[in-house]
């Protein structure tokens, strides 16, 4: 369970920006991975918890969960798995362990009212 | 009141994580050290495993290690049997380890004379995925009393690891372990991946392993050499 210490960094992160924007953040939002090893559900019950107290106190995080993409060698494209236990291509079938997008833990941007 | 504006930001929340991670590994690549980290679930063997490879490679090399443990420093006085130099990182409630631990365990203390180092994470097999920790291997450990299907539970580990190590190989009959359809398993999460088989306590694979972990290391100190001017 570190989703409590993740909440402190986003939180940490946005108040940052909101002191150096003046303004109050209503919302943050975050690209969240499927595979960046993080629990949306236990990051919103911490997230609150995190917030309470800081300038982002009553602000809401909404979280963009990201499905893991890999590259497929055969198709030569980029392809969204069907799985998250098989690593492969969902239409020609070919295994890959090319990661391109499922990693992700960003905050993509902020909710200010100034 | 003003209806609010969307400020793009893009960062990462882990971008301090990776800072001092990079920067170990920087330190790591110019010290010469090749540096190994374990994962695991608790009571995968993480620590006889690592026992068996610093007595095993302290014939030949300069090793030493770092071990995590949540709360007891049992682990670092059963490494320390091996008489490699062992300093323990307690994480209290903390479920894994940070670069930054890794950083702070590391002041004052030479590791410019070593061949390999070993980082042994908190046994768990979800939160270690999210922390780079600047080194050069992950081993996933997986013992074959743990049942076939764990790397299809936890896929974000085995894509966050390098090598995968099925640990306890000596018990792989009496627990009727169905090797295929592990290898299948850690292959579905993870295609490609290197599958190593081994037994601390009987010596199984061990070698092979070894000269695997030396391989690495001899590779990545030639090509260290060759870039530099």
């Amino acid at each position: 369970m570190h989703e409590l210490s993740i909440a402190m960094s986003i939180v940490d992160m946005a108040e940052e920006e909101a002191t150096q924007r003046h303004g109050r953040v209503v919302a943050v939002h975050l690209r969240l991975g499927q595979l960046a090893g993080v629990v949306k559900d236990a990051l919103l019950s911490c997230y609150s918890m995190a917030s309470s107290g800081t300038l982002l106190e009553g602000s809401e995080l909404r979280v963009e969960e990201v499905p893991v993409e890999i590259f497929c060698g055969t198709c030569n494209a980029p392809r969204v798995l069907s799985s998250m236990q098989w690593f492969a291509c969902p239409v020609c079938g070919t295994p890959s362990a090319a990661v391109v997008h499922g990693k992700e833990l960003e905050v993509s941007a902020l909710e200010i009212e100034e | 009141m003003s209806t609010p504006r969307l400020v793009e930001v893009r960062k990462n929340v882990l971008k301090q994580n990776d800072v001092i991670a990079r920067s170990l590994r920087e330190r790591f690549q110019n010290e010469g050290v090749f540096v190994v980290s374990l994962v695991s679930s608790p009571g995968a063997g993480k620590t006889t495993f690592l026992e068996k490879t610093l007595t095993l490679l302290r014939d030949r090399y300069r090793v030493a290690a770092l071990v995590g443990d949540l709360a007891t420093e049992n682990d670092a006085m059963r490494l320390a049997r091996s008489g490699a130099p062992v300093k323990q990182i307690t994480t209290g409630t903390l479920c894994h380890l940070e670069a930054a631990m890794v950083q702070s365990a590391l002041s004052g203390w030479d590791t410019t004379n070593l061949d390999f180092l070993f980082i042994e994470n908190v046994g768990n097999l979800v939160c270690p995925s999210s922390y780079d920790l600047g080194e050069d291997l992950r081993l996933v450990l997986m013992s074959v009393t743990e049942g076939e299907d764990k790397p299809l539970k936890y896929p974000t580990i085995f894509n966050s690891a390098d090598v995968a190590v099925i640990t306890k190989m000596d018990l792989a009959e009496a627990v009727e372990f169905d090797e295929h359809a592990a290898i299948a398993n850690i292959q579905a999460v993870r295609p490609g991946m290197t599958i190593l088989k081994v037994s601390a306590k009987s010596g199984f694979g061990l070698q092979e392993y070894l000269n695997y972990l030396v391989h690495l290391a001899e590779s990545k100190s030639t090509a260290h050499a060759e870039s530099r001017p």
